[in-house]
């Protein structure tokens, strides 16, 4: 089974959870399941074309999945993977 | 909704705020939530990581966050919020803070007006924009002119 961390701010649009086990070979599958099984996610995680939001960062343990594989990061059993809301902003 | 701030954290964004001046800085805020009763009594100070001029921007490493809401955990503590400065101009959020911005989060900003905080008021997300909410502190006198302050006995 793969871990997926669910930030703070999204678990009310996952039944509240802070860790979902999903099983999946690589990152694309496993959000994909994650979505599956807490669609009210999907807009917080997934653009309009179905990618990545700009927004929200994946972690593969202390790693960004960007500067592996991305999406198709493979994954092994145990994998613990942690969704991150950018935070940023400032003045005009 | 209620949200309370402890004095001690208001008093620690003042001086951290205070001393990165005149950039932006930030961290967050964590606390306890039953019900709608939110009270932040824990803050995290991070460093700016942006790569713009801090000045006007900032931005949290994705693993800060992380760590912040692994401390939440371990302390048995809900990340509730962000805080962050806006030096020399209003505490109001801008487009960039809204772009940024997620749900349920308290967003408190903060003026620092030549290298004093002057202003403190709070945000959150609904249907996706930020309204302003009350926020109460047991200091007293408080380090704002926000008259939606009320503080407590």
């Amino acid at each position: 089974m793969i871990t997926i961390f669910i930030p703070t701010p999204l678990r009310r649009f996952a039944a509240e959870q802070a860790k979902v086990s999903v099983n999946a070979k690589n990152v694309a599958e496993a959000i994909k399941s994650l979505t599956s099984i807490h669609p009210s996610l999907t807009p917080y995680i997934y653009d309009e074309g179905e990618l990545i939001r700009k927004h929200v960062r994946i972690y593969l343990g202390e790693d960004d999945i960007r500067e592996k594989e991305g999406i198709n990061t493979l994954l092994k059993e145990g994998d613990e993977l942690s969704i991150i809301p950018a935070i940023a902003g400032g003045t005009h | 909704m209620s949200t309370s701030i402890d004095k001690d954290i208001l008093s620690g964004i003042e001086a951290h705020l205070e001393s990165a001046y005149p950039n932006e800085a930030c961290g967050f805020l964590l606390g306890t939530q039953v019900q709608k009763k939110r009270d932040i009594t824990h803050l995290i100070k991070v460093d700016n990581q942006s790569s713009e001029n801090q000045r006007r921007r900032f931005v949290i490493d994705p693993l800060d966050y992380l760590k912040a809401e692994r401390f939440a955990t371990k302390e048995g503590l809900t990340l509730l919020g962000i805080y962050h400065s806006h030096p020399d101009h209003p505490a109001i959020p801008s487009v960039h803070d809204l772009e940024f911005a997620q749900p349920f989060f308290s967003y408190f900003i903060h003026t620092i007006s030549e290298g004093k905080m002057t202003d403190t008021r709070s945000y959150r997300l609904l249907d996706g924009k930020f309204i302003e909410e009350k926020f109460t502190s047991n200091q007293y006198p408080l380090p704002s002119h926000n008259s939606q302050l009320t503080p407590h006995d």
